[in-house]
């Protein structure tokens, strides 16, 4: 905006309005999309994995049981920091070393020198010279699987749980109707588990959404990040300097997380309507 | 046939991609005046422009990346970005780890704030975490608050939690000349640390060359102890 020129010059809603539309605040509000993306994109892939897990840890070949059982609890039991600052490295590490092999044969040197990990610079992941967005895009996607991993985790053991928790007699019912495992399973157990399944799923929805200020631990700059930066105290270096502010940026966000609880409960009071129609289960009667 | 013209394009893709030498400068945008990110979203201060120049000497290419202060090393070593460039003081434990350019900002003497009307520095002095100054602070036998950031230092103070923070005399000197009276300067400035160098890796001997060459370049014609002035009040007489 042409009047924000001079931003000294500037008093009452003036100053707002040029304060609140700085390239920095716009970064702000951006970020409320990078967090909204990010849940929209792990959220199924959470349930994926989660179904998957699941359906490993009651499957009948061992080796599939013990691959489900590892994952359930060896995710579930590393605090999340630490697989935050491990996954990502070492996912990034293991993709430049793939590629090292491949695009740089010829180079003698060990890529691990002391303390530093080189690869050539064709096998870096991504390019150096690739636009700062490629970067930021790339940290998003280390850190959507990161999220996947450990969610799913989580989610498996749910599922697992709810899988076990449908009726005995539904299941035998099934099976003297003659349905094939494979049938009870799919027609009669996967049905009905959701209902148990969603007092979980819902829990894990909610930490999701207050998990990401881990993003800014694989460099991506996320709403909270964007809080403490905007918030802080300004000199008069700055165009518009002001004292610590973090308080109101911080209520802001406040305000946000419990719009978003609310509009979630409102989602989940629904569908759980949905899937208890017709099953004498507690969600019925709510 | 068509394994050589893949082999060709291969070739190609990796020729250009040297070619283009782009360095990422890491830096961590929340300590003005040396670095800091503006209201416009960019980085800023006296090391953005200082490290704009270099690369325009050496004819890099320059990019620039916002890192926390805590990961700034690990980040580097693993290779996210090429160089770190944020008032880091050369000390031998950093130095163990990665390697620095020559100083382009002399040791700068650090200083203690407080609240108005105190009379010295008190026995609970806040400083950043992983900085000469948390270390100088718990050497010298008093109790140290540390902070991720140097903001949360200094709003440490305001709100009574510590007695006074110690930080680099330049970054506070704004803070104070901006408080109408309500920080002061406390004690007397203590010189810790050497001067102020750019980190890179230690497999990394072509860069540190090229920026320690257009450090030079800019030394010899007095434009860098100019911008030092200027930005930080120091005279740096290289």
């Amino acid at each position: 905006m042409e009047m924000c020129a001079d931003p000294s010059s500037l008093d009452g809603i003036n100053w707002w309005m040029c304060y609140l539309t700085t390239g920095k605040h716009q970064a702000f509000y951006a970020s409320f999309g990078t967090v909204l993306l990010l849940l929209a994109l792990t959220a199924p892939v959470v349930m994926v994995l989660g179904f998957g897990g699941a359906m490993a840890r009651k499957s009948k070949i061992p080796p599939f049981r013990w691959f489900g059982l590892a994952y359930t609890n060896i995710v579930r039991g590393v605090p999340d920091i630490i697989f935050f600052l491990f996954v990502p490295i070492a996912m990034d590490q293991g993709i430049e070393y793939l590629r090292h092999r491949v695009k740089c044969p010829d180079v003698r040197e060990p890529i691990r020198q002391g303390h530093d990990f080189v690869v050539c610079t064709a096998a870096k992941m991504p390019l150096g010279s690739s636009p700062q967005w490629i970067h930021e895009s790339y940290g998003f996607m280390l850190a959507l699987i990161a999220f996947a991993l450990v969610f799913g985790a989580f989610a498996a053991n749910t599922l697992y749980g709810a899988m076990g928790a449908v009726p005995r007699a539904q299941l035998e019912t099934a099976e003297a109707f003659g349905m094939t495992d494979r049938q009870v399973f799919w027609r009669v157990q996967v049905k009905q588990m959701w209902v148990y399944a969603l007092p979980g799923l819902s829990n894990l929805w909610m930490i999701l959404i207050k998990a990401t200020p881990l993003l800014f631990l694989l460099g991506v700059e996320d709403i909270v990040y964007w809080a403490r930066e905007l918030g802080g105290s300004k000199t008069t270096r700055f165009a518009y300097p002001h004292p610590d502010w973090r308080l109101y940026y911080f209520v802001f966000l406040l305000v946000f997380y419990l719009f978003m609880t609310w509009a979630s409960e409102k989602v989940f009071n629904r569908v759980t309507k949905r899937l208890s129609h017709g099953q004498a289960t507690v969600g019925a009667g709510s | 046939m068509k394994k050589i013209i893949l082999a060709a394009t291969i070739a190609a893709f990796v020729a250009g991609s040297v070619a283009a030498d782009t360095v990422r400068m890491g830096t961590e945008g929340a300590y003005p005046p040396y670095n800091f990110i503006n209201d416009d979203g960019e980085v800023d201060g006296l090391e953005r422009e200082l490290g704009d120049r270099l690369c325009e000497i050496a004819g890099l290419d320059c990019v620039w990346v916002v890192n926390d202060w805590d990961s700034i090393i690990p980040n580097l070593v693993s290779g996210n970005y090429d160089t770190i460039i944020a008032g880091m003081s050369i000390t031998d434990e950093r130095d163990e780890v990665i390697d620095f350019t020559q100083e382009y900002i002399p040791s700068d003497p650090s200083a203690y704030v407080a609240l108005a009307g105190a009379d010295s520095a008190g026995d609970v002095v806040a400083a950043q975490s992983a900085t000469i100054q948390a270390s100088h602070v718990a050497s010298s036998g008093a109790t140290v608050v540390e902070f991720a950031s140097p903001d949360e230092t200094v709003a440490a103070v305001r709100s009574g939690e510590v007695d006074s923070v110690l930080a680099d005399r330049a970054f506070l000197a704004d803070i104070v000349a901006d408080s109408n009276g309500e920080l002061v300067f406390v004690g007397d400035n203590v010189s810790i640390g050497g001067g102020v160098g750019i980190g890179v890796r230690e497999s990394d001997g072509d860069l540190k060359t090229a920026l320690n060459v257009a450090i030079d370049v800019m030394k010899a014609d007095g434009t860098l102890n100019e911008m030092v002035k200027r930005w930080l009040d120091i005279d740096a007489n290289y």
